[in-house]
């Protein structure tokens, strides 16, 4: 088992091809409209500070390296962005 | 190295989404500053030190930020009081980064260096982040490379390479107009030396154990999922939730959740409480005392690599401070007081420190710690 783990795995070949999918069928689909089901005028709630993904980017970071290293675990933890075209 | 492919690819999908979406403004991040107290105290180690962040718009279209953060590192962890091994006692990082708005896409550059005595890292990444579908969704690509070099204090001749990289993709919607959803999927590759130099595996050795620096492979490559959620209830406050799933190719697989509420009161208060649990399996080439010096290619006995889980309790206080005093200078101000709890418990760690049993039966290991930031925010 551990005796037979390859020395190097083959990172270099990482498979972006399902996201450029992704992306091709994003493009394509900006080409009809699409009508957004929560109006501008409806997002009120969405644009609270309350509802940030992370409120206060410097605490946030700061916990992500504290729960970085001390567990296994990483990526993923967000905090980046906006998202809600509320302003 | 496999780097000019994918930083092509981002670079063309940023200008092919540049070009095929219509003009309509994305919006930079606020201009902000925050100082910062940080604590960690637990498990016989102590790490505090300030930071400070600012963000400014230099033009309508760009926005810039910095940061400085120090860790001031004292005290002894289980594994320095096993085997005397010495620690960085400091850790300095610098981070800048540029934000360029351009109709409805960000293109975000950063750097960060982080310093210790006896670790040097240097973190280059791009960001692109764009609004679809009336700005109800928002997809974000980013692409970080990371350099970093290992030495070791007690041996000036050790210097080893880490290269990292990393690719994330992150889809934020709005899903009603009181729910706001974001899925993340990140890949992380490393490759080099990756052991901790200073940390050994323990064997058996007749009657008595054995030390010896743990092998790593030289490659490990990690997948994380994660789906995150706030709700907005239906009086003024706001219910946070996620999930995330992550495995790596040493065999670890672990999964997080958490729960969060918010809740303003009054005009200047805003309380946050929130509970997280962690779990996670053990690296394939872990074990807390291996039979014999040489039994596999690879063995490791970081307390990392364990089966353990993770419970935290947190609380948060803001309070908005009256900005009045300072003419419209600054638009908001406020004062912040956190403070998590983190209990770790290790179901196939044990206390070597306990040389008075015999090895393989000592206690299993856990400790608590208490995460405390105290920071103040200006926007302006």
């Amino acid at each position: 088992m551990l005796n037979t783990m390859p020395a190097r795995r083959h990172i270099k070949h990482f498979h972006l091809y399902p996201l450029l999918a992704l992306l091709g069928l994003l493009i394509l689909s900006g080409c009809s409209p699409i009508k957004p089901w929560v109006k501008p005028y409806e997002r009120n709630n969405l644009a609270d500070p309350i509802m940030s993904f992370s409120m206060d980017p410097v605490e946030a970071g700061y916990m992500h390296h504290v729960y970085q290293a001390r567990e296994a675990a990483r990526g993923a933890e967000g905090g980046g962005g906006g998202g809600c075209g509320c302003n | 190295m496999a780097v000019t492919k994918p930083l092509g690819l981002l670079v063309c999908i940023s200008l092919l989404l540049s070009v095929l979406t219509p003009a309509r403004a994305a919006v930079l991040p606020a201009d902000r500053a925050d100082v910062m107290y940080h604590s960690y105290d637990g498990g016989g180690v102590k790490i505090d030190g300030p930071a400070v962040l600012v963000r400014k718009s230099i033009t309508d279209d760009v926005s810039v930020s910095a940061q400085y953060y120090v860790d001031e590192i004292s005290g002894a962890s289980i594994d320095v009081e096993v085997l005397a091994s010495e620690y960085a006692e400091e850790r300095t990082q610098y981070d800048v980064g540029a934000d360029y708005l351009l109709n409805k896409t960000i293109i975000s550059l950063g750097y960060s260096n982080s310093t210790e005595n006896d670790y040097e890292a240097d973190t280059y990444s791009l960001g692109i982040s764009q609004d679809f579908f009336g700005d109800l969704s928002t997809l974000s690509l980013s692409f970080a490379l990371g350099n970093d070099t290992v030495k070791k204090s007690t041996d000036p001749l050790f210097e080893e390479d880490k290269t990292t990289q990393s690719y994330q993709f992150s889809w934020t919607q709005v899903m009603t107009k009181n729910l706001l959803m974001n899925f993340i999927y990140h890949v992380i590759t490393d490759e080099g030396y990756l052991n901790n130099p200073y940390r050994s595996y323990r064997f058996l050795n007749g009657s008595s154990v054995g030390w010896l620096t743990e092998k790593y492979p030289e490659t490990r490559t990690s997948h994380a999922f994660a789906v995150r959620g706030r709700y907005f209830m239906p009086y003024r406050a706001a219910f946070g939730f996620e999930y995330r799933r992550f495995n790596d190719t040493w065999g670890i697989n672990a999964y997080n959740m958490d729960l969060s509420y918010t809740h303003p009161w009054g005009e200047h208060w805003i309380f946050d409480v929130h509970y997280r649990y962690y779990s996670q399996s053990d690296a394939d080439f872990y074990s807390d005392l291996f039979p014999s010096a040489d039994f596999q290619n690879y063995m490791g006995r970081d307390k990392e690599l364990s089966t353990y889980t993770n419970n935290t309790v947190g609380f948060k206080i803001s309070y908005e401070i009256d900005t009045g005093w300072s003419h419209d200078w600054l638009e908001k101000a406020s004062v912040t007081l956190a403070w998590d709890i983190l209990s770790l418990d290790y179901e196939n760690f044990r206390d070597a420190r306990r040389d008075d049993l015999p090895p393989g039966t000592e206690p299993m290991y856990s400790f608590d710690a208490d995460v405390v930031r105290f920071f103040i925010s200006a926007w302006f």
